[in-house]
């Protein structure tokens, strides 16, 4: 049974009409009263920006908060391979049925139901949205739109824009976004940072938001606040996350009421370039795509991994007896395009065992050269009827295959670490990606805190335990585009005797004044440690403990772990400058102090999830193959936390009732 | 801008052929019989007025262009290394475009402004109608410098001779460029075209929007051969040709 | 990987905030590791200089892959610094030689004034974009996507011209601060695709206002946008814009 403290407000029926009877009965409000609701939008990515742009054509009156210098900037334009869509337009067997499935399988059972099949329904229109205005989707020859699969499914329902899907989408809803705000329906306030929400008498009603330049603070008022902040792998300090990808936006809703649903649930993506020294700052994603024509691989002997470790050997020099796919050793059907945790698991386990390949002995070897040769070398030799190519013609008509299919990766490969891959195999490692967890909210995609709303990656939803390549930008822009402009009017028909509430109303006082105090706490610590010392060290705790694998001793340890650099944090740490001006540091600092956290719920969530499911890999519960063990028995739902103080959380439980999809094990051997 | 600028090229061009009658091996007759017909013919008067405009109008919105795009940068950076992607003269029409306007003055001044309303002497030629070849006599002592007829041509009596009177440009031409300072500032100030129009010839054509990989070839040749070498060398070997005659 | 450790002597705008003056300051850095990228070594700066009690250096910068347009650094002369095709974050200090002197200074323009040492508001770009660098349709108006069949190359050209990151780069190469490059990417994104021929004379004209009206100057075609032009994005752009420019103020009513 779920706990009594959470309604899902699943609407009733079959799958397949839930949303378009819901849709079609969820109270409306008229067009006058519109024009004196008032919306707050945290956040400008996909879903921030589509959801602002489409309140205010409806005439709602909208305020967008971002702390970058331009919408533009939110980190969904980083997003690299596509968005899945259920459009069938290749004609092999695509349905919404079948990307619900895929979605849903793929999540390790984790996910609800009724919102996926919600995302699948309206996935066909966010692409139609999207060309209208303007996005320009790779086309075929015939001018008519592109797909490409992706890993997890055996369909082509991915529209992609070369490598930069996610940017010119983002642009699309920046450009509507920017359309509203020149209309004047929309008031942008960019390099804001949302400090706080607030709540009178159990119900949001504004934010407390600091203006980053001038440092001053500022009151507003929202009939509804919409957090779409995006989500919080930079507690990991090293993430394929922007710099300033935070969680204070959703920690501080958490703080007031909204539950935290699912915060162990991390994404480990594969390929990832890996970390070449103390400095570095960030981790850059390598596509997925890669993965189908390169092939992963360790030496076979441990001494050969020492040996290129010191610089002693060059991998060009092992002879295949000598490799070790493990990926094609393990998963023989699958091989090198197994799920993003299972290939990262696999990746870990080799480094672990001590067989990695960089000098930190922390990465594997993604080989272009097999495929090159052998597979578009041949290839192209036959093409040109070539009989008898020799290695060096195989190789350079692969060569240009290959440049042809990747070359903006691999530039960027060879920018970052100096080394030419075409020359030499790439070296990848995993690293954070993604977070499926997030706050809790229900089929409205409301919080527990009524007018407190969370989209896009912002809220735990959609992909339950693991989410497949090219959702992320599907769920933000249908949760913009298409879910919250019906589902807020079920909340909103209720506000519409609500006059503006004046922001000197006591609460907004008091809120001010917390966030006030906390500023000049950071200010006053002047400790001798910089706020990225702790912010490190913290990633460090996390990626060891409650990273790609987990167990209960280091769970336990992470936590105590976790508490005393918290400690340390609030005695020691040094914020130079000043409250009044534009202060990087002080910024970093809160978001940091919110981390440090955070970091404690999800080793808590991750301790009391006592199976592996999705990129949840408990190493008590696997399989004498050493695979992910799930145990649909006994935690077969949403971990939804609600934070009576800190250090002290309570479970409530949404059960997860599958009846459209029969429950499997997934296997990739 | 780059439509008075593409009508300058055209001008250039014109004056380009017209003053290649100095090298004709004839004393100047033909140059002199051009200056005649550039002062008198009422359609070239009137181009030449459109010409006097497009030059005013070309330096005051050039001047005003460099004035705003000052203004669009007030503090200027430490260190600016143009030249990693643009050309020199491309950064520089402002410079180039003033010692263009200073050296047209000086030009103008020297030969327009002289001939019009100096004192240059009248040349006579005698043309020998049977054999083509041209001589200089004696202008007669009566013909009045100031009775405003630039040109008189009469034949002999007998009819073997063309007698031609006329302004005599030419002789002002040979006789300023055996100053060594005049030369060299129309040296330079050639130089300064040459750059000029390196930037501007295929700059006016990407302002009105045409930049094409089919067409940029042609363009950037003509700019480039033509107007940015051809015509300059052209001008510069006149006051050498002086200099050194 | 030939990673090694060089030093070199930063030069460093400072400045506390729009209104005060600003100056340089000099910061020598050593044992700088060639695998850095540019932005990494100045999170190492920024670190000295807090542990030596001293403010850090302010720089706008999120992404640190090339793609949200926000770092900003004018490098030794030359936006992003000196390798063609990279943003600031994706620089590497092995593209540096050992004791080199390096100055940093911010984007200059007067549409982009200074908010703090390196940090610029470029808030411009995005009032140009409100003036008319969209379509207008309201989520919903859509028909299917497959409707209208768009030729591959002139997809692919408004997708050349969609790769623009916004960064601002063009403006702070070109040596009289003109946004041409930007504006007229997004004006050929939306010119090459027939969604966005409904508005295309009256979108031109807007938003060249709008960039006339945020002080920006005017475009004397020396190129330097393009070939600083992190994203390459092409000249033709232009070109095509002040096409498009001059037929819709001819035929405007």
């Amino acid at each position: 049974m779920s706990s009594s403290k959470i309604a899902s407000k699943i609407p009733e029926g079959n799958l397949e009409q839930k949303w378009s009877k819901y849709r079609s009965t969820v109270p409306l409000v008229n067009p006058a009263n519109k024009r004196s609701l008032e919306i707050i939008v945290v956040g400008s990515g996909l879903a921030g920006a589509s959801a602002a742009s489409t309140l205010a054509e409806l005439g709602y009156k909208v305020k967008v908060f971002c702390f970058q210098d331009s919408a533009r900037r939110a980190h969904s334009i980083a997003a690299q391979g596509g968005i899945n869509a259920a459009k069938n337009y290749q004609n092999d067997g695509d349905s919404v049925y079948r990307l619900f499935y895929d979605t849903i399988k793929g999540g390790d059972y984790r996910a609800r139901e009724a919102n996926v099949y919600r995302l699948a329904e309206v996935s066909a229109n966010i692409i139609d949205q999207s060309v209208a205005s303007g996005v320009p989707f790779a086309r075929e020859y015939g001018g008519l739109l592109s797909n490409r699969s992706f890993g997890g499914t055996q369909v082509q329902r991915t529209f992609y824009a070369a490598g930069q899907t996610g940017q010119q989408l983002l642009l699309g809803a920046y450009s509507g976004l920017q359309r509203q705000v020149g209309m004047g329906a929309v008031q942008m306030f960019a390099r804001h940072e949302m400090l706080d929400v607030v709540n009178i008498d159990g119900v949001c009603r504004g934010i407390i938001a600091r203006d980053l330049v001038s440092g001053k603070l500022e009151r507003h008022f929202g009939h509804a606040v919409l957090l779409c902040t995006g989500g919080y792998g930079n507690v990991f300090f090293l993430s394929t996350n922007a710099m300033g990808s935070n969680v204070t936006a959703a920690w501080k809703a958490h703080k007031k009421g909204a539950m935290f649903a699912n915060p162990c649930f991390t994404q480990i993506h594969p390929t990832c370039i890996p970390v070449s020294g103390d400095h570095q700052s960030k981790l850059t994603l390598m596509s997925e795509s890669l993965r189908n024509d390169g092939r992963i691989w360790v030496p076979k002997r441990k001494e050969d991994a020492e040996a290129i470790r010191a610089g002693k050997l060059n991998p060009n020099q092992l002879k295949e007896e000598e490799r070790d796919y493990y990926l094609e050793r393990r998963y023989p059907a699958f091989g090198n395009l197994v799920p993003r945790d299972v290939a990262s698991r696999a990746a870990k386990e080799r480094c672990d065992a001590g067989f990695g390949v960089n000098k930190t002995g922390e990465a594997v070897y993604l080989d272009f050269a097999f495929n090159m040769k052998y597979k578009y070398g041949k290839i192209e030799a036959t093409k040109k009827g070539i009989s008898n190519p020799t290695e060096e013609q195989l190789k350079s008509l692969g060569h240009e295959v290959i440049k042809e299919k990747y070359g903006n990766l691999f530039d960027m490969y060879q920018q970052i670490t100096g080394v030419n891959p075409y020359e030499n195999p790439m070296m990848i490692y995993p690293a954070v990606h993604y977070t499926m967890g997030g706050l809790w909210v229900d089929y409205n995609l409301m919080t527990t805190v009524p007018g407190l709303y969370a989209l896009g990656e912002a809220n735990f939803s959609d992909h339950g335990a693991n989410r497949l390549g090219a959702s992320a930008l599907m769920q933000g822009l249908a949760d913009g585009y298409f879910v919250i402009p019906y589902t807020i009017g079920a909340y909103l028909n209720n506000e519409i005797r609500t006059k503006a509430i004046s922001t000197d109303h006591e609460a907004f006082v008091a809120a001010e004044k917390a966030v006030q105090d906390k500023i000049d706490q950071f200010l006053s610590i002047k400790g001798n440690k910089s706020v990225d010392y702790f912010h490190k060290k913290l990633g460090k705790i996390m990626w060891d403990k409650c990273g790609m694998a987990r167990n209960e001793a280091g769970l336990k340890e992470a936590i105590e772990e976790i508490k005393a650099l918290r400690n340390e944090f609030w005695n020691n740490v040094r914020v130079p400058g000043a409250a009044n001006e534009l202060n990087p540091e002080l910024e970093k600092a809160g978001r940091v102090a919110d981390f440090l956290e955070l970091g404690e719920l999800m080793c808590l969530d991750a301790l009391k999830r006592n199976e592996s499911c999705g990129g949840h890999f408990r190493e008590e519960y696997q399989t004498e193959e050493g695979e992910a063990l799930r145990d649909d028995e006994n935690f077969k739902y949403v971990a939804a936390w609600e934070m009576l103080e800190l250090g002290n959380w309570e479970l409530n439980k949404e059960d997860l009732i599958y009846d459209n999809i029969k429950i499997a094990q997934r296997s990739y051997k | 801008m780059g439509l008075t600028g593409l009508f300058l090229c055209t001008f250039l061009v014109v004056h380009m052929i017209g003053n290649l009658q100095l090298f004709k091996n004839d004393q100047g007759l033909a140059f002199n019989l051009y200056a005649v017909l550039m002062t008198t013919n009422p359609f070239i008067k009137t181009v030449s007025y459109l010409l006097y405009l497009s030059i005013i109008g070309h330096a005051i919105q050039g001047i005003y262009l460099v004035f705003k795009n000052k203004q669009s940068r007030p503090v200027q950076y430490a260190v600016y290394e143009g030249k990693a992607s643009s050309t020199w003269a491309s950064r520089n029409m402002g410079l180039l475009g003033t010692i263009l306007l200073v050296f047209i003055a000086v030009h103008l001044s020297d030969f327009w402004f002289e001939y019009k309303f100096g004192h240059v002497p009248y040349a006579t030629y005698a043309t020998n109608l049977t054999d083509g070849e041209v001589r200089l006599i004696p202008t007669p002592p009566d013909y009045k410098q100031f009775n405003k007829l630039e040109e008189t041509t009469m034949i002999t009596p007998e009819g073997q001779f063309k007698v031609t009177i006329v302004k005599d440009l030419y002789l002002e031409v040979a006789e300023g460029f055996k100053s060594p300072w005049l030369v060299i500032v129309y040296l330079l100030s050639m130089c300064a075209v040459s750059f000029h129009l390196y930037h501007g010839f295929q700059s006016a054509f990407k302002s009105f929007g045409i930049n094409h990989p089919k067409i940029n070839g042609i363009v950037n040749f003509i700019g480039t051969w033509i107007f940015a070498i051809g015509i300059p060398a052209g001008f510069a070997a006149m006051p050498l040709y002086f200099f050194f005659k | 990987m030939s990673e090694q450790n060089i030093n070199v002597t930063l030069k460093v705008w400072r400045q506390r905030n729009s209104q005060s003056k600003g100056g340089f300051e000099t910061y020598p850095l050593n044992d700088v590791s060639t695998d850095m990228s540019f932005l990494e070594m100045f999170d190492v700066l920024n670190e000295k200089l807090i542990q030596e009690g001293k403010d850090p250096v302010a720089f706008d910068h999120d992404c640190r892959e090339g793609i949200c347009g926000m770092c900003s650094m004018f490098i030794n002369g030359r936006p992003h610094g000196p390798k063609q095709a990279v943003t600031t974050c994706q620089l590497h200090m092995r593209s540096f030689k050992n004791g080199e002197t390096i100055v940093v200074e911010p984007w200059r323009a007067k549409p982009f004034p200074v908010i703090k040492d390196l940090v610029v508001d470029r808030s411009a770009f995005d009032r140009i974009i409100s003036a008319g660098g969209f379509i207008s349709v309201n989520t919903g108006n859509a028909q299917d996507a497959n409707a209208i069949p768009v030729a591959k190359d002139n997809a692919d050209e408004s997708f050349a011209a969609a790769a623009c990151i916004g960064c601002g780069a063009c403006v702070a190469a070109c040596k009289n601060a003109s946004a041409m490059l930007f504006v007229s990417a997004k004006v050929s994104q939306l010119a090459l695709l027939p969604q966005g021929q409904p508005e295309r004379k009256q979108r031109v004209m807007d938003m060249v206002a709008q960039m006339d009206n945020e002080g920006f100057g005017a475009c004397t075609n020396t190129g330097a946008c393009s070939a600083e032009c992190p994203k390459e994005i092409s000249l033709t752009n232009i070109a095509r814009m002040n096409r498009d420019f001059l037929a819709a103020e001819i035929t405007a009513k």
